[in-house]
């Protein structure tokens, strides 16, 4: 069902982001941001197991199957959600990139013909709102701060950006899936990003990245090198005692 | 095993579940208790989640079962939908008062008259001129907020 491979990108995309957000517990600058970047990466992985649930129910898989007992290969989220943190600087450009697709994402999706992915899209694009909003203004705070918060930032910026395309990518099954009011169009996505990430890289002050490389693969499974090392930290628990719950 | 029961009396019966984060608030208080309906001996509560990744869904789930077994009620399916999304608007004017009660703010309702007053009213002194530090608190729902009159910090649940 294509309906079910599209909710497996969606939930793949949150499931992802949501692991990488969540190993800034106790690292980020300051406390209240130990707590944001946490309850981001909660609302990611609250979207993540409704998509996972409803993706495996057409394969009669359940949601720690898909999470846990797929191989690299199996996955298919965007490559922009498995980068690396690196600083909090590049952190808040992958979430400036992700979250101003996310929002006109899941606007587009409440429409959905499609009545699990309009629910999820009803819940996710008032939690989306926020994330935007809190990367929005910490992309202007060290873009329009000091040199170094500037030079860090841009830095951040021109290493997440290439990576950003790949999520306005159309093939055979989002065509269809739009055809048939299912799936978001994904030229229209990329207008209101555009729109957004420009205004924002303007007031921070920074320059949007000149470059023309447009890395992708993640949708069919060819994923970044750091992605094993992701999966072999979040897989290993259940890998290791399979069936284990709190 | 007790096998009739009205709705009413689940509904009553369930009003004693509350919130495991805000333990002031019941789930009908937070508007979360959807539906209940009652099939031949099965009971069916539908909730909500308030957040997609509220992690107190699942103590409120195996709460509901709980309290209803207690009572002689063992067919119990709780279920949970996502649609139409729940909204603070869902809030009972009982449980806005026992936010403040407890010192959180309740969310605002919506529309032009909160938009133009702007601050929140302070939980502790009823100041109304308060600040926001974070967007994001101890849970999903609520976010950080400091009075500048009495200085106390505060929580406030988020309007959404």
């Amino acid at each position: 069902m294509s309906v079910a491979v599209y909710a497996l990108r969606l939930g793949d995309d949150c499931l992802i982001l949501g692991q990488r957000l969540s190993a800034w517990a106790a690292r980020a600058p300051e406390l209240e941001e130990d707590v944001a970047l946490l309850n981001i990466a909660l609302d990611h992985l609250g979207a993540a197991r409704s998509l996972l649930t409803y993706a495996g129910s057409f394969t009669g898989q359940d949601e720690d199957q898909l999470a846990f007992l797929r191989d690299e290969r199996e996955f298919t989220n965007a490559l922009v959600m498995e980068l690396d943190n690196g600083d909090f600087g590049t952190t808040m450009a992958r979430q400036l990139v992700v979250s101003a697709y996310q929002v006109p994402l899941w606007e587009a999706l409440t429409a959905s013909q499609d009545e699990l992915l309009a629910g999820v899209a009803g819940k996710a694009v008032k939690e989306a709102t926020y994330h935007l909003d809190h990367a929005v203004s910490w992309v202007i705070r060290l873009g329009d701060g000091t040199e170094e918060s500037h030079r860090r930032m841009q830095a951040g910026l021109d290493m997440v950006w290439p990576y950003a395309f790949e999520l306005f990518e159309t093939d055979g099954l989002v065509a269809e899936l739009i055809a048939s009011g299912i799936a978001a169009e994904p030229v229209a996505l990329q207008r209101a990003w555009d729109s957004t990430v420009t205004r924002v890289i303007s007031e921070a002050t920074l320059s949007v990245p000149d470059t023309d490389w447009r890395p992708t693969g993640g949708r069919s499974g060819k994923h970044t090198e750091g992605f094993g090392y992701l999966l072999a930290e979040m897989q290993h628990l259940h890998r290791s005692h399979p069936g284990a719950s709190w | 095993m007790r096998v009739r029961a009205t709705v009413a009396e689940i509904r009553h019966v369930l009003a004693h579940v509350t919130d495991p984060e805000i333990p002031v608030l019941t789930i009908e208080d937070l508007g979360i208790l959807r539906d209940i309906t009652i099939d031949g001996s099965t009971i069916t509560v539908t909730i909500t989640p308030t957040y997609s990744g509220c992690p107190a869904m699942a103590e409120i789930r195996a709460d509901i079962t709980a309290v209803l077994f207690e009572r002689g009620w063992e067919d119990v399916v709780v279920e949970q939908v996502l649609s139409p999304a729940w909204t603070t608007e869902w809030m009972t004017d009982a449980g806005r008062e026992k936010l403040v009660q407890y010192g959180i703010a309740p969310p605002r309702r919506t529309g032009p008259v909160d938009v133009l007053l702007g601050g929140l009213t302070c939980p502790q002194c009823r100041s109304r001129d308060t600040e926001e530090l974070s967007r994001f608190s101890s849970t999903s729902c609520k976010s950080m907020w400091r009075c500048r009159t009495c200085r106390e910090p505060f929580d406030h649940f988020k309007d959404h």
